[in-house]
């Protein structure tokens, strides 16, 4: 099992220089420079600003410097904010990300799990009918638009309510959180809910379903004991994709509800062709979701013993 | 075992053929087998006929809308379908030189008076002088204009200006419609009073005979007096805010979101399978060189990725940006159908079918070509009917945050980016790109759902 683990987390090590490797040899061949301002300098002023950010070395100097940095955890200084660290910027705006991202996650794994379940109990009747019909449309409709339409709806609320019932922008409370956050979920959420379903239905065709009822339990514990818990398991192998998903998903939902999170800072950076924001926000993102990726294994084997013998 | 009697008859030599015509139905190939599957399962030829529905209104419809995507109508700005299009025609625009005293004041607390009749050329306000006893200098107002009406003093809406007589003429963006003006005199530290008074103007379209004619709604020769009303040119679907056809942009806008959401899941796919076929049929060494780098490329971030090709790649000008967004999702997404393919082709690699035509002499191309790829086949094609609607959405997401296609290329990511800003106004121009981006990604979800299950046998009632 540790051995195991020390595979994957090698591995993941490997995944991030690549990562941080494309990136660098990537922003590198961009045309462009990110010298050129908006202000006219001296060939003196120039030279020191490359100095000053080490880009008159030779690139695989560069390159070196760069990964000894990254290796350091250190992001470098964002080209367009002066003295303005990588490092500080996703300090500042990760944890609202995240924040959000979490809350989208819990909200996508219990609705998943509960509307899952509910469909396969009442299978081919009206309530397995209109949620996946739910499900559907949750699964065709781009997420921006999903965004755009509940603020729009937030609009209309409060505007029949006559007081903000719930801001339609922002950060700050929880109230500010809530439907940004179920945004973000709600196509994880249909994902998950499809995922669940096939899994409940899977497992009630299952041996170990017809023993329980064989030996006469009551039907609501071979639902929670037996059928819930083993349908479960796959909504789990995929929560470790899923927090990938989110985590991008949320560029969208943090322009349209105007939340000061990271995605909505790396949109900025990408416009402004801020550099070191670019690759810092990247190689970020990169490793936190291989090691959600790793994390989601781990727990994996945590709640399915099979797993944890097989490894 | 049941006791027959059996006669002489029955061991008598039958005619070459005549066994044949006793089969109860032809022996169906699996192609067949599942086309007829797919025919019985209403949702997916449902989706099937929308797909074709669609892809003929992008493809023919621009022949029968012969509408240019960028043409702007700047009488018809941001307009929803079935709006008004009466058009009446007016005076040239003039400059007003106002003459207080000839007009009759309104009876309301400052006097707010419309000069003349509203149009779209100008809304004329004026309002009776105040000057306060204890202040002897000049009075001073803002104007505000609202789309609705206000409700305190917190939602006057746009400040049109800061005026110190006691006129007003508003030239800015007028559409035919109701404004609220509301007028709040301010006090000598140019803070605002109690007060204030509002006013609802109707707005009403004009035109001038000379641009009539310039806009080919009158005849050069066609002679017309004032005040009489035309229609102006038809927008089934309404206008953007640029004043350009909804109905054509959404033609042309499809062809860019249906390409991409078609060739990039085909091109990625193509490139996958041969990547997965070589990786699988090699095996040993190779394969597993193989595999780790398709696993470190699917460890990329793809939006993040996708974004930093799109930089890289950059979009130089009088280009639509689309090849940059295609190579892209190739570089980023072959990794997915090379595992699913090599996965098929190990596994079919030992089927006894496949040792059989060894045996038999057949080359390696024979087997791969003849034996292996076309049972993968099904596989393959449900990959990528699944994949259509996710580059559909990915190139949607791009344009959203725009990144996708340059303008002014439409794409219906683009237009939803473009629709969204105006959300709360002209609901229509996001409404109907979306709409369609939604029910394009419904069709090939519910497509491959039906697929899977035809082709598939092994997946069949799972869902």
């Amino acid at each position: 099992m540790l051995k195991y683990f020390a595979k994957r987390l090698v591995l993941g090590l490997v995944t991030i220089w690549f990562i941080a490797s494309a990136t660098f040899f990537g922003m590198h061949a961009v045309p462009g420079d990110p010298l050129a301002g908006d202000k006219a300098v001296t060939a003196q002023i120039r030279a020191n600003l490359a100095a000053k950010y080490g880009l008159d070395k030779p690139l695989g100097t560069q390159y070196l410097i760069y990964l000894g940095n990254i290796a350091k955890g250190d992001f470098g200084i964002s080209y367009t904010q002066e003295n303005r660290r990588v490092n500080d910027i996703i300090r500042e705006h990760f944890p609202i990300s995240a924040t959000l991202g979490i809350l989208a996650i819990v909200f996508a794994g219990l609705g998943g799990v509960l509307w899952g379940a509910l469909t396969a109990l009442y299978r081919n009747r009206w309530p397995d009918v209109v949620i996946m019909f739910l499900v559907i449309l949750g699964i065709s409709v781009p997420s921006f638009v999903v965004a755009a339409i509940s603020q729009w709806s937030l609009v209309g609320l409060n505007v029949a309510a006559g007081t903000t019932v719930l801001p339609i922008g922002g950060w700050g409370s929880v109230w500010h959180m809530l439907v940004p956050a179920l945004v973000l979920g709600l196509s994880t959420m249909a994902y998950l809910t499809r995922l669940m379903r096939s899994s409940m239905l899977e497992v009630v065709s299952t041996d170990y379903i017809r023993t329980a009822k064989a030996k006469g339990l009551p039907a609501t514990q071979i639902f929670s004991r037996h059928q819930l818990r083993n349908a479960i398991l796959p909504v789990i192998t995929v929560l470790g994709p899923a927090i990938a998903g989110i985590t991008t998903g949320g560029f969208v939902v943090e322009i349209v509800f105007a939340i000061p999170g990271l995605g909505r800072y790396f949109v900025q950076a990408i416009q402004q062709l801020d550099y070191t924001v670019i690759m810092g926000t990247t190689v970020f993102y990169g490793a936190f979701l291989v090691f959600m990726v790793i994390l989601v294994d781990l727990l994996y084997g945590l709640v399915d013993p099979r797993v944890r013998v097989d490894q | 075992m049941s006791t027959t009697d059996l006669t002489p008859a029955d061991f008598q030599q039958l005619q070459s053929g005549a066994a044949a015509a006793q089969t109860p139905r032809p022996s169906l190939s699996y192609w067949a087998d599942a086309w007829r599957r797919l025919r019985a399962n209403p949702r997916a030829m449902i989706s099937m006929s929308l797909i074709v529905f669609l892809l003929a209104f992008v493809s023919i419809g621009p022949g029968l809308w012969r509408v240019d995507p960028a043409a702007q109508d700047l009488d018809q700005i941001g307009i929803g379908p079935g709006a008004d299009r009466q058009v009446t025609l007016a005076e040239p625009f003039q400059q007003w030189q106002p003459s207080i005293s000839d007009i009759a004041l309104a009876d309301n607390p400052l006097g707010l008076t419309l000069a003349m009749p509203a149009n779209t050329q100008a809304v004329r306000l004026i309002w009776s002088e105040q000057v306060p006893q204890q202040q002897p200098q000049q009075t001073r107002y803002r104007l505000y204009r609202n789309l609705f009406a206000p409700k305190d003093t917190g939602s006057f809406g746009l400040p049109l200006a800061v005026v110190d007589r006691s006129w007003f003429e508003d030239r800015l963006d007028l559409q035919p419609g109701t404004y609220h003006y509301t007028l709040v005199a301010l006090d000598a530290d140019g803070a605002e009073t109690a007060s204030a008074v509002t006013q609802a103007v109707d707005v009403i379209r004009v035109i001038s005979i000379a641009e009539a004619r310039q806009r080919g709604l009158l005849d050069a020769k066609e002679t017309a007096e004032l005040g009489q009303s035309l229609e102006l040119a038809w927008h089934p679907l309404g206008t953007d805010y640029l004043g350009r056809d909804m109905l054509a942009r959404l033609m042309y806008g499809g062809q860019v979101s249906l390409f991409i959401g078609i060739f990039a899941p085909l091109a990625f796919v193509l490139l996958g399978v041969i990547y997965g076929s070589v990786s699988g049929f090699l095996g040993g060494v190779t394969d597993q060189a193989m595999m780790r780098f398709a696993d470190f490329v699917v460890a990329l971030p793809f939006l993040l990725f996708m974004i930093l090709f799109k930089v890289i790649f950059g979009i130089g000008p009088g280009e639509s940006g689309i090849w940059p967004m295609l190579v892209a999702m190739i570089i980023l997404l072959w990794p997915a159908p090379a595992r699913l393919v090599r996965g098929q082709i190990l596994q079919i690699r030992e089927e006894g079918y496949v040792s059989a035509s060894r045996l038999l002499g057949g080359t390696t191309s024979y087997v791969v070509g003849r034996h292996m790829l076309p049972n993968t086949l099904g596989v393959i094609l449900v990959t990528m009917t699944f994949q259509v609607p996710s580059a559909i959405f990915t190139e949607a997401f791009l344009s959203f945050i725009g990144m996708g296609v340059a303008p002014p290329t439409p794409s219906w990511g683009a237009m939803c980016n473009e629709g969204i800003k105006s959300m709360l106004t002209r609901p229509h121009e996001l409404l109907f790109p979306a709409m369609l981006i939604s029910i394009t990604v419904l069709a090939f979800n519910l497509l491959g759902d039906g697929l899977r299950d035809a082709l598939d046998a092994r997946m069949r009632g799972s869902e």
